[in-house]
């Protein structure tokens, strides 16, 4: 241990919903999109689910409401530190998503693809049994551009650099590729509670 | 459908990225009320591009530690060392070691460089954009400029509350428009980064224009990377890191 000198920290508070090398943001919900914020309007917004599945299909705002809505109320982890507790996202779940395209067998990985061009790549058992979203409502209220309105994807259980703003698409794979971040440095898989930040963690 | 993604400019060393090292605070210097630059001795750097970041950590005795990343302010070197410019954040655990307790000869511990997404390589025209500490890894990057002696265009606007709150006023030169928020040097207007900074440097845009890089508080990041939009910059040439 490194001990630095005369450095104490903030009083400890244990709490066990805090993965490592975490701190609590509280009220605050930093912004960190590496592109411009797009000008994208529901009515313009598209989600499609290609590449090894069954019959590949393209929602728009008015058919991906009329999907089972579904909530995560939880916690959010970020690579640069932060963690946020307790926040409310309104959707669908992933789940009723991939119920309708049916993945193939060989499906293993998939990469998600965002209206500006970001991607991130994520196994697809982290996208599927209740742990993955399609995110339109933060609170109760629309969410705001800035956080990837109208629609985010939203894994909570990752890094939220998985969680792509502006989602536009997820292409199922039967291999590994890397997205944005991953292609600058970043974990494939992202892990918080086993603190997998960059590729080397 | 989707553009196509702002691709990274460099790889990033893994390894480097991974292990964390000793660095040995050399020497302080106050560059404003509320920021102050920090040199370091890292014996063992991997050496960086400008633009880059690193994670940093403190240690308390009962092992508690609290990592956070910061932008590099010094240009690449390969004097094993390199240097951070601070904000004294309030109740900033990791700022505040930094601007009340940390002295000459402390150790910390540092990982990096990380991320090759803001780094720029010296190789394509650069246009910067900062406000407050985001002048931070820009200035990392005017310094490779004057260091290398490049040759490539680089323009850099900075915004700052007051000339007093201004980060490496001494040191901008012809290269950099200053824009002050709140109190202005006498005959400079007072105001935000507007069109009328951003239009004089898109019309002397360089032999294939310019790479846009962006970096302040999310608030300036969404106006500024707006500004340059509204004037003609490609999205997909444009650079952001937000404070977060």
């Amino acid at each position: 241990m490194n001990v630095t000198r005369g450095f104490t920290g903030r009083p400890r508070v244990h709490d066990p919903g805090l993965p490592p090398g975490q701190y609590d943001a509280r009220e605050d919900w930093p912004v960190l999109s590496a592109e411009v914020t797009p000008d994208l309007r529901p009515a313009d917004w598209t989600f499609r689910i290609d590449g090894l599945v069954e019959s590949p299909h393209t929602w728009d705002w008015d058919s991906a409401h009329a999907l089972p809505a579904s909530a995560y109320d939880g916690d959010i982890h970020c690579v640069t530190g932060w963690s946020k507790f307790g926040v409310r996202f309104g959707g669908v779940s992933l789940d009723a998503f991939f119920n309708v395209v049916r993945p193939h067998e060989s499906a293993t990985h998939a990469i998600a693809t965002s209206h500006t061009g970001y991607t991130a790549n994520l196994p697809l058992a982290d996208l599927t049994g209740g742990r993955a979203w399609i995110a339109w409502e933060y609170d109760g209220r629309p969410l705001p551009p800035e956080h990837g309105g109208p629609a985010r994807l939203l894994v909570p259980h990752l890094y939220f650099w998985k969680s792509a703003k502006w989602i536009a698409g997820i292409t199922v794979l039967d291999h590994d590729e890397p997205g944005f971040w991953e292609r600058n440095g970043y974990h494939a898989r992202g892990n918080p509670w086993e603190e997998q930040r960059y590729s080397g963690d | 459908m989707p553009r196509f993604a702002v691709p990274g400019r460099i790889a990033v060393n893994g390894r480097a990225a991974a292990t964390w090292q000793t660095a040995t605070l050399t020497e302080i210097r106050r560059e404003t009320p509320h920021a102050a630059t920090f040199r370091l001795a890292v014996p063992r750097w991997a050496g960086h591009l400008p633009g880059q970041h690193l994670q940093l950590r403190l240690t308390a005795e009962d092992g508690y530690t609290a990592q956070r990343h910061y932008s590099i302010a010094s240009a690449p070197d390969g004097s094993g060392h390199i240097e951070l410019t601070l904000d004294h954040v309030p109740d900033g655990e990791v700022s505040g070691w930094f601007h009340t307790v940390a002295r000459l000869g402390d150790t910390i511990e540092v990982r990096g460089p990380l991320s090759g997404f803001f780094a720029w390589a010296g190789d394509r025209p650069a246009l910067l954009l900062g406000a407050g500490s985001g002048v931070v890894p820009l200035m990392s990057m005017v310094r490779h400029h004057r260091a290398a002696g490049l040759t490539v265009p680089l323009r850099m606007v900075v915004s700052a509350r007051s000339p007093e709150e201004l980060i490496y006023a001494s040191e901008l030169g012809a290269e950099t428009t200053a824009v002050f928020t709140r109190s202005a040097p006498p005959g400079v207007p007072v105001g935000r980064m507007a069109p009328a900074h951003v239009a004089p440097l898109m019309a002397e845009q360089p032999d294939g224009g310019w790479e846009a890089y962006v970096c302040g508080s999310n608030g300036f990041a969404e106006h500024a990377s707006r500004l340059l939009v509204a004037a003609g910059q490609p999205v997909e040439r444009i650079r952001i890191e937000r404070f977060g």
